[in-house]
């Protein structure tokens, strides 16, 4: 077996448990080489900048579904000209990433929903207590839809909708937190089965 | 235009259509994902059949009656169906409920829960083969308890044949299934639920 075929094992500590800090990520198998990336392999990448990022060159080795996957993920999350803020976006991420056990995702993705959101606290007791945890009637909605489109087979269903449209969500506010969990079961078991996660420094 | 899966799947409306098309980056990206997985530009460190195999299986672990779980076993059906049918028989006596599964995490030991794993049967090993039933195996970890993925479990799929771009195309696979089915699950039960109507048309339009 070559080196580009074997597992890479790493001898970083993992993290002790959810965390807001800045979590490091290692890489089960051989991302390509930068200096090997063609023209194909950045058209997947979207940003060149993302060369720099194993998790990004490992993922080039499909680049047609990498590009698909990068696209959708910018979509879901940055295009906040209409429907549900940023912040809630970022906490349905976080939901899902708290349910699934994606301790790398739930890091980056609590940095953004308590930065957008300015709610440090609620998000800290969201990575702490789990997804129980009351964190207002409006994010508990929203985490609860989250955690129920999270589960298999799918706890989703009329009550959840009903909650977030009590809550003041409208379709495509309820759409954006529908797309925003649903993203996170395909994040969420990429990050952790390719890779793993490290503390913080 | 290509014609859209999650529409087909989801059994689209005029209501459901006018609101999908508030996101066309997403919906017209959704589908780019399915095409470049299932319309692949190389079938060489993954086959056709592999890849609609292990769609059938991955998503009919969310119960035989998920819209999505068939559509998919009917494309497996479809494109081997002596595979198929075994495919399917072990997604149906597989199906457990997820996630579950044990933290790494020392802080987080105490969330721990426990869960049925899967590993295919000799007999299905055999009637699959070794790199099919290894998919299987890694599907079913990925479903239900990603949390406990390892690079052990990497190994055992490279033991089996797949090489490190197959690995990456069956991680993608699989995650993208569990985006794409939550999609349509959770638009399904949005529309059920009743949406707003932003389309021009009236409810006496669509009646005449």
């Amino acid at each position: 077996m070559t080196a580009d075929q074997s597992v890479l094992t790493h001898d970083a500590p993992h993290p002790h448990a959810f965390t807001r800090g800045e979590v490091g990520w290692l890489p089960h198998l051989a991302p390509l080489p930068e200096e090997e990336l063609t023209e194909r392999h950045y058209d997947g990448l979207v940003d060149a900048a993302r060369a720099k990022n194993d998790y990004f060159r490992l993922l080039a080795r499909d680049p047609e579904i990498l590009k698909a996957r990068t696209l959708v993920d910018k979509d879901i999350f940055y295009n906040v000209a209409d429907g549900l803020p940023r912040a809630e976006r970022e906490l349905a991420a976080t939901a899902a990433s708290r349910r699934n056990g994606c301790v790398f995702c739930a890091s980056v993705h609590s940095r953004f929903a308590a930065h957008h959101g300015k709610r440090v606290e609620d998000v800290d007791r969201l990575l702490d207590e789990g997804v129980e945890a009351d964190l207002g009637e409006r994010w508990n909605a929203v985490v609860a839809a989250s955690v129920a489109l999270t589960d298999t087979p799918s706890a989703f269903g009329e009550a959840e909708i009903a909650r977030l449209r009590a809550a003041g969500l409208d379709d495509l506010e309820i759409a954006d937190v529908i797309h925003g969990t649903a993203f996170f079961n395909w994040a969420n078991r990429l990050m952790l089965s390719i890779g793993r996660p490290v503390a913080p420094a | 235009m290509t014609h859209d899966i999650v529409d087909q799947i989801a059994g689209v409306t005029p209501e459901l259509d006018a609101l999908r098309r508030r996101r066309p980056v997403t919906r017209e990206q959704l589908q780019a994902s399915f095409d470049a997985l299932f319309r692949p530009v190389s079938e060489s460190h993954a086959s056709q059949a592999e890849r609609e195999l292990i769609a059938a299986f991955a998503t009919r672990l969310a119960g035989s009656s998920d819209a999505t779980g068939t559509f998919y076993a009917d494309r497996a059906l479809a494109a081997d169906a002596s595979r198929a049918a075994i495919v399917l028989a072990e997604a149906s006596d597989a199906a457990v409920e997820g996630p579950f599964g044990a933290y790494t995490e020392r802080g987080l030991q105490g969330e721990s829960t426990e869960g049925e794993r899967y590993a295919p049967s000799d007999a299905a090993t055999e009637a699959l083969g070794d790199r099919l039933a290894a998919a299987l195996a890694h599907t079913h970890l990925l479903v239900f308890r990603p949390r406990e993925a390892s690079a052990a479990d990497i190994s055992r799929l490279l033991d089996a044949g797949w090489s490190a771009d197959g690995v990456i195309t069956l991680s993608q696979l699989v995650s993208f299934l569990a985006f794409q089915q939550r999609v349509i699950t959770g638009l399904r039960v949005l529309a059920a639920a009743g949406l707003a109507s932003t389309a021009q048309t009236d409810s006496e339009e669509e009646a005449a």
